[in-house]
């Protein structure tokens, strides 16, 4: 077939397309959920729980509550899509659907397969994100021009989660183990790294555990971003971890994934 | 496309066609009649297990080459190296006259794979799943949707084209994994246990489909445990058993070589069975004794069966047939081929 090479489609974006082929199916509902969590989110704890904390302590870190929170939640939004995505996702298409098999019989290879799941992960964290951050503006949470920033600042926070975790849902026979991953990692991360609290109302010996989860990171980017706030040396810092965690959880799943679907 | 191929026809363009219009290509093996697969030494190796054992074979163009052999003797394996799915643990291959190693996307761009278990989307419409595959040959969507059009109707899966997979039954989901594995007008297509598990209606309209495509000049590689799967759709095949070829040819001439024209089937009641192979033994070229039965071989089944009657012997059961694969499967393992 003499199609002219040069002219073809990179073939981590054809694995890319069967994800958005297939999300067809489910758009409708994903998108709707997308909305209304953040709503009931920022209701329910920022100006439901937050009026209350507020007529306490006034502010948190000189700001209201649901100012606190709103970034706080855009970040553990991410994380959890974050790894939810790499995990049953991967899994099924290992397991039950087959799909990783289905594409290695044509010409794509490992990487692009790797590369395609990835990738579409990071298109469902920008649509996600994106429609967090404009609920958040219609609470009338955003400070500055800065907040356009939270949005890549969001999905490189969910990556950080999906590049390892699914190098991990790589190696696993069966999915218990994905509950056991929400159980000790995303509900713990969720609820002490600094969504909900600064995480300097922590106990002094438990503050560094919270300095290294990546959630921290995220969390304290998204909100000094979003509200404008930001301590510029140590920006570097919290990108370059989250980096670190994209870049280290590839190329390990680069390894898990050839492993698994190679034999 | 050439003016050669018909209307209905399921592949886009035909192997001439295709050679044709082939002055930009540089591979030179090509236009030479070598083979289509070559495999010299080949090994696949599982930790210690050894599941394919030095093996040699030539698959040559437009012909029906079959792997024959029973579950675990092998076939899998080597119709993985075949389709680039799964590294040599020793000798060569060369696929297209490719090697598998290094130019794995070339190779399969250029066959289509029926893997032994669907791969199929479930929960996508039977349309979808054809147009998701053809992009991942990066084909044009309009040529995929032209394709999918005489596929559907080659698989006749036309009516069900907007329906989801799920409900579909075993033999529509395997017409359906043979049509999106032409998708990509291969030039070699291999159906790894292509009707395992279909019932005997839907395996003979597999098998009608099989053969049109052979006659579309389409070269197959087909592994089986089926032997009468083998004797249908091969032209050549290979006898396998614990990663080893026991024989090679053409079904005719194995069932010449190895078995016999006609094959006496007797049964007796268990108890009696090992007395009556003993009074029987000199009527045939060979007996074999099996659980249940009892078989003869011999170029004259019904004089070995007046022979037995003759001899007092009252069989509770008596069949004469034609030597198959199977008896040569017997003959060259010791063993039968499904169990």
């Amino acid at each position: 077939m003499g199609r002219a090479r040069g002219l073809q489609t990179p073939p981590s974006w054809r694995a890319l397309g069967y994800w958005a082929y297939a999300y067809k199916r489910t758009w409708r509902g994903s998108l709707a959920t997308s909305f209304l969590f953040p709503i009931l989110y920022l209701a329910a704890m920022g100006i439901g729980l937050g009026s209350l904390v507020d007529k306490h302590t006034h502010t948190i870190d000189h700001v209201s509550y649901l100012y606190f929170i709103a970034p706080g939640l855009l970040a553990s939004t991410a994380m959890q899509i974050g790894t939810n995505e790499a995990t049953y996702p991967v899994m099924g298409a290992i397991k039950w659907i087959r799909t990783y098999f289905a594409m290695l019989a044509t010409p794509l290879s490992v990487t692009d397969v790797l590369l395609g799941t990835l990738s579409w992960i990071g298109v469902r964290l920008a649509i996600v994100s994106g429609i967090y951050l404009s609920v958040i503006a219609a609470f009338g949470v955003v400070q500055s021009p800065l907040a356009l920033l939270a949005f890549p600042a969001a999905v490189i926070t969910g990556l950080a989660f999906t590049a390892p975790v699914a190098a991990f849902s790589a190696t696993c026979q069966n999915d218990q183990w994905f509950s056991a991953i929400y159980r000790f990692g995303v509900i713990p991360l969720f609820l002490f790294s600094g969504t909900f609290f600064p995480v300097s109302q922590l106990p002094a010996w438990l503050r560094p555990v919270a300095y290294a989860t990546p959630l921290y990171h995220g969390v304290t980017l998204c909100r000094e971003l979003v509200l404008g706030q930001v301590d510029w040396p140590l920006l570097p810092v919290h990108v370059g971890y989250l980096v670190a965690l994209i870049v280290g959880g590839y190329l390990v799943a680069r390894v898990t994934f050839r492993r698994r679907l190679i034999t | 496309m050439a003016g050669t191929s018909t209307g209905d026809s399921p592949r886009a363009s035909s192997a001439t066609g295709s050679t044709a219009t082939g002055s930009t290509a540089t591979d030179l093996t090509l236009t030479r009649p070598s083979p289509l697969v070559t495999a010299r030494g080949l090994v696949k190796r599982f930790g210690d297990f050894v599941a394919v054992d030095n093996i040699d074979f030539d698959i040559e163009k437009g012909e029906s080459y079959g792997f024959l052999g029973p579950n675990g003797a092998g076939k899998t394996s080597t119709m993985r190296m075949i389709a680039c799915m799964s590294p040599l643990s020793g000798g060569t291959l060369r696929v297209l006259g490719m090697d598998p190693a290094t130019q794995g996307p070339s190779i399969r761009s250029r066959i289509g794979l029926v893997p032994q278990e669907d791969s199929l989307d479930l929960e996508l419409t039977v349309l979808d799943n054809l147009m998701i595959y053809g992009r991942y040959f990066d084909l044009p969507r309009n040529v995929i949707r032209e394709r999918a059009e005489r596929l559907l109707d080659f698989a006749q899966l036309t009516d069900r084209a907007k329906d989801k997979v799920d409900p579909l039954s075993g033999g529509m989901k395997r017409r359906l994994t043979i049509a999106r594995s032409l998708i990509s007008a291969p030039e070699l297509l291999i159906l790894d246990e292509p009707t395992t598990g279909l019932d005997p209606q839907a395996r003979h309209l597999l098998w009608d489909r099989l053969y049109r495509l052979k006659q579309e000049g389409v070269t197959q590689i087909i592994t089986t445990h089926y032997m009468d799967e083998a004797e249908q759709l091969c032209d050549r095949l290979a006898v396998m058993d614990h990663g080893r070829f026991a024989a090679e040819g053409s079904p005719r001439e194995l069932i010449d070589r190895f078995a016999t024209r006609e094959v006496l089937e007797l049964r007796f009641r268990i108890d009696g069975q090992q007395a009556a192979a003993a009074a029987v033994e000199d009527l045939a070229d060979r007996t074999e004794e099996l659980p249940d039965r009892l078989l003869l071989y011999t170029d004259d089944g019904d004089s070995a069966l007046r022979q037995v009657h003759e001899r007092g012997l009252r069989p509770e059961s008596a069949i004469v047939r034609r030597g198959t694969l199977e008896d040569v499967f017997l003959r060259l393992t010791g063993r039968t081929l499904v169990d």
